[in-house]
């Protein structure tokens, strides 16, 4: 007979406190940030409640090259490290020694910090007075003219961010998906070998359906993560990412609230609010479509 | 009528394609491999190049003559990279400590007792699953600010400490422990917390540690929140240290001696991981899937 | 189509450096008529689901043959020797629906081969019927029950026309009332499609009510292939007659001397024509008579009453068993308080075999012939 007691309130109390003063306080003191008018740090004043925060975003042509990039980044990152992640997996499943070897090699990139590693990859990508670097040097291998992939021009800028970031989310996709592979019973596989199926139809009509929760669940969590892209530009970057026109919407909500131009906490809820609802529309269409594809 | 004939050349064909097959994973996965660790490579490489070898290298070279320490001493000396690496340890420890001494209470409300609201608090709670970190981090930095705790590790440590999906992955963990064993438990006249301490935590060990593993490299990997309220050298963490050497320090110059810092604050993370990547794995794809 | 097993024997290499090596099937030979219903049966681990894996070609064989008609299909792989495969656990694709479950072979058949989708259909239908799941076609796996998955797993394979049809312990999973509907079922479909099937189980009541021929199976070796009521009748060794028969038969140590069999102290039958030997005894349960002047006495622990017969629970000391099972006639009226029960013995339901061999040793008891060897 278990009693209700208080003594529950008790175990939880530590937590709500940090989750009280840490995420609720926050979240609502952000949205009434976002709606104070010219607000003004230094005296704590503001004029009045309204949507100018908002239209002054919306409006700001930092922002809107931030959501370009962002968005740019989303739409090319997410596909290709999935489909890759998924093709590396299938590899993976396909052969039995150093199977083991590869997949800790491959996992690497989790566990290391994302800035340093990005320094890595700015040295390789970068042209400076005193050499080319080593990437333009393997394009002058194969007859290319070297570019400089990280002050030069924009599409050679929003190459590396997608190849550093594909890099750096491919190891918990890779993982995920070995695993959900391994989950398929292999008696399906037998089965569909005593019908004489071809392999491409196995993998079109058995594996892929069968995988087809994991691969909706990292489409999903591959886009909250993509927009909220901030610190694999600044590794490659640098802090000040609207000189190098590299901003992200995370990074100009950031900007406004401590950089250079900072000290604007309203509009920094304002982008972050644009942000997060941004996030929770793209979520909530990816729900819908997955619940037609996806099979049980 | 099979006709013996067609079966070796029907075998041999089919074993050749197998074989071509297994010849193009192999590559396949041996090139997406030398893409994930030859920045580790050319990171370790650089490192030991000598300043005036690096600079004087029009062509980069892949390997270097006069192997050298040197940058490593840089590193150290001419910034305080040992300090950045302290404060990161100390942060790491303590947060990791704090945390778990939070959500563990809490995943045990959750799963195991009963209390008036209950539902209602876990609703709230799942709820605030969905709040994504760049929202809060805006007010925690005025809140902090307002608290006169920047640059200081109690203003590093508190909101780093909360972290709804730890106590849903704990409180589902608990919840996978049968009830009679709670019920045995109580027949004996244990009581809640040593239930907790005495059965819950030894049971759910892999789970506990997969949590710690994950919150270690989260706290060792931290960057915006140590930027954004931190500016006094002294409080750097490894991250935004680096971030600070590449801007204002030795970065822009000297480069073998930012690889050298560089190795140093990813050995740590890398040596762990070497030792218990089963373990790891093993939790990130349990904690993935939960997800 | 007749199926031949000639010599065949699947060996698996220790995983260990000191093992032996592991050999499931022992030079099997069977040359399995046309048109019949089989039963490979025998404990866990006797090799006769890893026969069934040889047949269909899901393994290779480490040497011997097998021929499906005139066809020597050994080194053909599974997809091209036309068999059918019911799966212990059914492996129905979980996101198509029965109808998709069914036609997913015929989907597979290319060049000259390939059917209109109407011809397909009209395959599946044929199948659906005969299993009689035709009213379920639009349903998913998961909203069946055990039984209607397994009848959707036997249309999946019979859909295609194979030579044979192999079922992997396929009662295992239903439950005991279900278990008896769906083994009338199997042999009904077997009937009426007229297809050599094959099927492995543990469970020597289902291989016994519907097989034409069961094959007992011990640790890789054939024990024994004969017609059900053959092989219970004339065992060819202790395995066979302990493994066949619910209840199981007593087993007792017993002395042949002067072609009269004693069990302890008493001549309980006549045996001609066997010399003086220690033996091993079988006496099924339904070898008992009460007889009050009966040479077999035995102390008497308890009456159990089953309603058509009665079971009369004894011990002796030379019961090899902990207890002795008498099944006899209700009718026959037991002494529930006597401490002595006496009994005489039907010869044809006693069985001797050697103390050491366990081999069967004949005697003359009046019935022709014997069961077939290995």
């Amino acid at each position: 007979m278990k009693k209700k007691s208080m003594k529950g309130w008790l175990y939880l109390l530590p937590a709500m406190v940090f989750l009280g003063c840490f995420m609720v306080y926050p979240l609502i003191d952000v949205l009434i940030y976002s709606l104070e008018e010219g607000y003004n740090s230094a005296s704590q004043t503001y004029y009045g409640v309204g949507l100018y925060n908002y239209s002054y975003v919306l409006r700001d042509p930092y922002f809107l090259q931030a959501v370009r990039n962002t968005f740019l980044l989303v739409i090319i990152t997410v596909p290709l490290s999935t489909g890759i992640a998924l093709l590396i997996s299938l590899g993976l499943n396909a052969i039995k020694p150093l199977r083991n070897l590869y997949q800790t090699i491959y996992f690497l990139p989790y566990v290391t910090n994302t800035l340093a590693v990005g320094l890595v990859f700015m040295i390789l990508f970068k042209k400076t007075a005193y050499t080319d670097g080593l990437v333009n040097l393997m394009i002058q291998w194969f007859g290319g003219k070297s570019v400089d992939f990280i002050d030069g021009p924009y599409w050679a800028k929003m190459f590396v961010l997608c190849f550093y970031t594909v890099w750096v989310v491919m190891p918990f996709k890779i993982l995920i998906l070995t695993s959900a592979l391994a989950s398929v019973n292999p008696e399906y596989y037998s089965a569909a070998k005593m019908d004489a199926t071809r392999s491409w139809r196995v993998f079109y009509k058995i594996t892929l359906p069968m995988i087809s929760p994991m691969i909706f669940y990292l489409v999903i969590t591959g886009f909250i993560g993509a927009f909220k892209a901030y610190s694999d530009a600044v590794a490659l970057f640098g802090t000040d990412l609207n000189a190098a026109g590299m901003n992200t919407i995370v990074g100009y909500v950031y900007d406004m609230l401590y950089g250079n131009s900072g000290g604007y906490p309203s509009f920094a809820s304002a982008a972050a609010l644009i942000l997060f609802a941004i996030v929770l529309t793209i979520t909530c269409i990816n729900l819908l479509i997955s619940k037609k594809h996806v099979h049980y | 009528m099979e006709n013996k004939i067609d079966f070796d050349r029907i075998e041999r064909r089919a074993a050749l394609r197998k074989g071509a097959f297994r010849t193009a994973d192999y590559i396949f996965l041996t090139v997406w491999a030398l893409v994930v660790l030859f920045p580790f490579y050319w990171m370790v490489l650089t490192s030991v190049k000598s300043y005036g070898a690096y600079n004087g290298e029009y062509i980069p070279r892949f390997f270097t003559a006069s192997p050298t320490l040197q940058n490593y001493v840089d590193a150290f000396t001419t910034v305080s990279l040992g300090r950045y690496f302290l404060n990161t340890i100390i942060f790491t420890v303590v947060t990791t400590a704090v945390m778990m001494a939070v959500i563990i209470p809490a995943a045990f409300a959750f799963a195991r007792l009963e209390f008036p609201g209950k539902g209602i608090a876990f609703t709230l709670f799942l709820s605030l699953m969905m709040i994504p970190n760049e929202l809060v981090v805006i007010t925690n930095f005025v809140t902090i600010t307002n608290l006169h705790l920047r640059n200081t590790f109690t203003g590093l440590i508190l909101p780093s400490v909360t972290s709804v999906f730890y106590i849903y992955l704990l409180k589902e963990n608990f919840e996978q422990i049968p009830d009679e064993l709670y019920r045995a438990a109580q027949v004996d006249g244990t009581r809640d917390f040593e239930y907790l301490t005495r059965v819950m935590i030894p049971i759910s060990k892999p789970t506990l540690v997969t949590i710690v593993i994950l919150k270690v490299i989260e706290c060792w990997n931290a960057y915006v929140w140590p930027r954004l309220i931190t500016d006094d050298a002294r409080y750097f963490l490894v991250s935004n240290g680096i971030q600070e050497i590449r801007e204002n320090g030795f970065g822009r110059e000297n480069i073998p001696a930012m690889m050298a810092a560089v190795v140093v604050i990813s050995v740590p993370l890398i040596v762990l991981f070497l030792i218990f990547h089963k373990k790891v794995m093993a939790g990130v794809s349990r904690g993935g899937t939960k997800g | 189509m007749k199926v031949v097993l000639q010599n065949l024997t699947k060996r698996f290499p220790s995983r260990s450096k000191k093992g032996d090596d592991v050999i499931a099937v022992n030079d099997f030979n069977f040359e399995i008529p046309d048109g019949k219903l089989i039963g490979l049966l025998g404990p866990s681990g006797c090799g006769k689901s890893t026969t069934l894996n040889l047949i269909c070609g899901l393994e290779a064989p480490t040497s011997g043959s097998i021929l499906f008609g005139e066809d020597d299909v050994t080194r053909l792989p599974p997809e091209n020797r036309g068999v059918g495969l019911v799966f212990q656990n059914y492996a129905l694709y979980p996101h198509l629906t029965v109808l998709d479950n069914i036609l997913f072979p015929l989907q597979n058949l290319r060049g000259a081969e390939k059917l209109p989708r109407a011809q397909m259909l009209e395959k599946a239908m044929t199948a659906a019927k005969l299993v009689q799941i035709d009213e379920l076609l639009e349903r998913k796996p998961s909203e069946l029950s055990g039984g209607q998955q397994q009848r959707v797993a036997i249309a999946r394979a019979l859909v295609k026309m194979p030579r044979v049809l192999l079922l992997d312990e396929p009662l295992s999973n239903l439950d005991a009332r279900l278990r008896l509907q769906t083994r009338e079922e199997i042999r009904r479909i077997q009937q009426e499609t007229g297809i050599t099937t094959i099927f492995v189980t543990h469970d020597q009541d289902e291989a016994m009510s519907i097989s034409d021929m069961i094959v007992v199976m011990k640790a890789g070796v054939v024990q024994q292939i004969g017609a059900p009521q053959d092989v219970y009748d004339q065992p060819v060794n202790l395995f066979v007659a302990t493994f066949l028969g619910t209840p199981p038969i007593n087993v007792f140590d017993g002395t042949v001397r002067a072609e009269k069999l004693y069990i302890g102290e008493a001549a309980v039958c006549d045996v001609p024509g066997v010399g003086d030997q220690r033996v091993t005894v079988g006496i099924r349960p339904e070898g008992f008579v009460l007889d009050q002047n009966g040479p077999f006495a035995v102390k008497l622990s308890r009456v159990e009453v089953m309603g058509r017969d009665t079971s009369v629970v004894s011990t002796h000391p030379s019961s090899r068993n902990p207890v002795i099972r008498s099944i006899i006639p209700s009718l026959s009226r037991v002494d529930k308080t006597a401490e002595t029960v006496r009994f005489s013995l039907i010869p044809q339901k006693v069985f001797l075999f050697d103390a050491e061999t366990e081999a069967r040793i004949p005697f003359e008891s009046g019935i022709p012939g014997e069961g077939k060897q290995a």
